[in-house]
């Protein structure tokens, strides 16, 4: 193995330059105060600007910081399996009691919800606004083969979009490149693509709202029941993972689906309009 | 063409007013770049001197594996602390992942090669000049490392400055371990894409531009050193 013999420095030298690097930052960094909570969590929900309305006001009472990662739902799981989080805020039922089940999460509770929305340029070259149902919607995109922007990052909106393909009967992967786009970014970013090129996409109705650079692009399509989005939130498994910070994780949780947090969910509003829709305990 | 105009001047408004959450940032932006600089000096000014001037089997690999870790894409040195700091890897008890600590880390393995090869480049320059002086000094290896990296502080401020620039722009690795939180680990570029994501191009701009100002600080004080070690190294 001659490509062996000459990969072996790399490997020798690369993790203990890893290994010695984080000894020292260990050592140099002062270890600090533990006051905190990671959330792991989808970026429709950072996106919108939910956490700097909400986290402040449960911060304050609860005297700890509360530090959100925002990644897809997907890598929010993952993240959460592998130890690196406290709790999850994600939006893919399925996946969210896969991770229950295996596991990795202690519960899993309705949160609050939303709608996703198709949205897309206010011409609508593939005729949305005259779509009768949600299938003819998209049978109108694959049909005209307007541009189409895919998340294509395993993120709850990702997911919730494949579904929608498939129970549409429709499979747009094949065409991956010509008028099917996957950007494999977040949903804000999602949207200024779909902005710039012109082309449709599917938004979760609270970062669309957020958005700030609409320019003519409007929602084309909203309403049909399979557009539900809902919210789940699930502290990671003290069992699984001990050392995360189980007490941290249930006291926030508990004020979200109390009576406080479920309150200022529902006051969160961004252009007059409400995001998301507390529902905890229905 | 009116859009960037407007970007831009709130962007302007926002440097002005030394907007709080713009300060945090750009704050945290220099302390993990700057300690993560310190520590790829610490590492990087000796293990280059040292291959300039000693000579052991496998000397010649060393080389070309430092020459190619100062390529080493931001992304993958963010995927390999992530992999190594995360709770389910084997320093996860150190509980550094989605901290500046882990940023310096990510940004130190970044950096080190870079200050690691141009001081090995400078170090073998100069000591085939001193070789002969320091031979007849009979200089122990320890103080031909001290005479040569001392002789060579000008240059070596260069190296320096070359990986500091190269901590600052990157965004991959930070955005990987640090998490982009608020009021924690964000810094200039994580909070740039962000802001980019939302839509938000005024506070984007606004860091770009800090961002831009500082990179073009790093760069004239690089040409002015080279300029100056240069005149002086004529006189010398």
């Amino acid at each position: 193995m001659r490509a062996r013999k000459y990969l072996t420095p790399f490997l020798i030298f690369l993790w203990p330059a890893i290994l010695s690097l984080t000894a020292i930052v260990a050592l140099v960094v002062p270890a600090q105060a533990a006051g905190f909570l990671i959330l792991q969590s989808t970026t429709s929900t950072q996106n919108s600007g939910l956490y700097d309305e909400l986290l402040p006001i449960f911060e304050a009472q609860a005297g700890f910081r509360v530090r959100v990662v925002a990644v897809g739902t997907g890598q929010a799981l993952r993240n959460a399996a592998n130890c690196d989080g406290d709790l999850l805020i994600v939006h893919a039922k399925a996946a969210e009691l896969d991770f229950v089940a295996k596991g990795y999460g202690e519960e899993r509770h309705d949160l609050m919800y939303n709608d996703f929305v198709l949205v897309g340029p206010d011409d609508d070259p593939a005729g949305l606004r005259q779509a009768t149902s949600l299938n003819d919607a998209l049978l109108r995109l694959a049909q005209t083969k307007a541009p189409f922007l895919s998340r294509a990052d395993d993120s709850g909106t990702h997911k919730k979009e494949l579904a929608l393909w498939q129970a549409a009967g429709l499979d747009p992967r094949p065409d991956s490149g010509t008028w099917y786009l996957e950007t494999g970014s977040g949903m804000g970013a999602t949207l200024g693509a779909a902005v710039e090129i012109r082309a449709y996409t599917l938004s979760d109705r609270a970062t669309w709202i957020a958005f700030a650079k609409k320019r003519d692009h409007d929602i084309l399509f909203e309403g049909d029941p399979q557009l539900y989005n809902q919210y789940g939130v699930i502290p990671v498994s003290a069992k699984h993972c001990p050392s995360a910070k189980h007490d941290r994780a249930q006291e926030l949780m508990n004020w979200l689906l109390g009576s406080e947090g479920q309150a200022a969910i529902a006051d969160y509003r961004r252009q007059g309009q409400q995001l998301f829709f507390p529902n905890a305990h229905q | 063409m009116n859009e960037i105009g407007q970007a831009l001047s709130i962007a302007v408004d926002l440097i002005r007013s030394a907007d709080a959450d713009l300060f945090e940032i750009v704050t945290l932006s220099l302390r993990v770049s700057l300690t993560a600089l310190l520590f790829a000096c610490l590492i990087g000014y000796p293990a280059g001197a040292l291959l300039a001037i000693t000579r052991f089997p496998g000397r010649g690999l060393l080389l070309i594996f430092m020459n190619t870790l100062m390529g080493l894409p931001p992304v993958v040195a963010g995927l390999l602390v992530y992999l190594v700091l995360s709770r389910a890897g084997p320093l996860g008890v150190l509980e550094l992942l989605y901290t500046p600590g882990a940023m310096i880390i990510a940004q130190a393995l970044l950096i080190t090669p870079i200050v690691a090869a141009l001081t090995h480049q400078v170090i073998e320059d100069l000591y085939q000049e001193y070789r002969d002086l320091l031979a007849a000094m009979r200089a122990n290896a320890w103080q031909r490392l001290i005479t040569l990296l001392w002789d060579a502080r000008f240059s070596l401020l260069t190296a320096a400055l070359a990986g500091f620039g190269r901590a600052l722009a990157e965004v991959g690795a930070v955005m990987i371990v640090g998490g982009n939180i608020n009021h924690y680990t964000r810094v200039m570029t994580s909070a740039i894409t962000l802001s980019t994501a939302k839509g938000e191009f005024e506070f984007a701009l606004a860091l770009g531009i800090v961002l831009f100002v500082l990179a073009l600080m790093v760069n004239a004080a690089l040409l002015g050193l080279r300029a100056q070690f240069t005149r002086w190294s004529h006189h010398g």
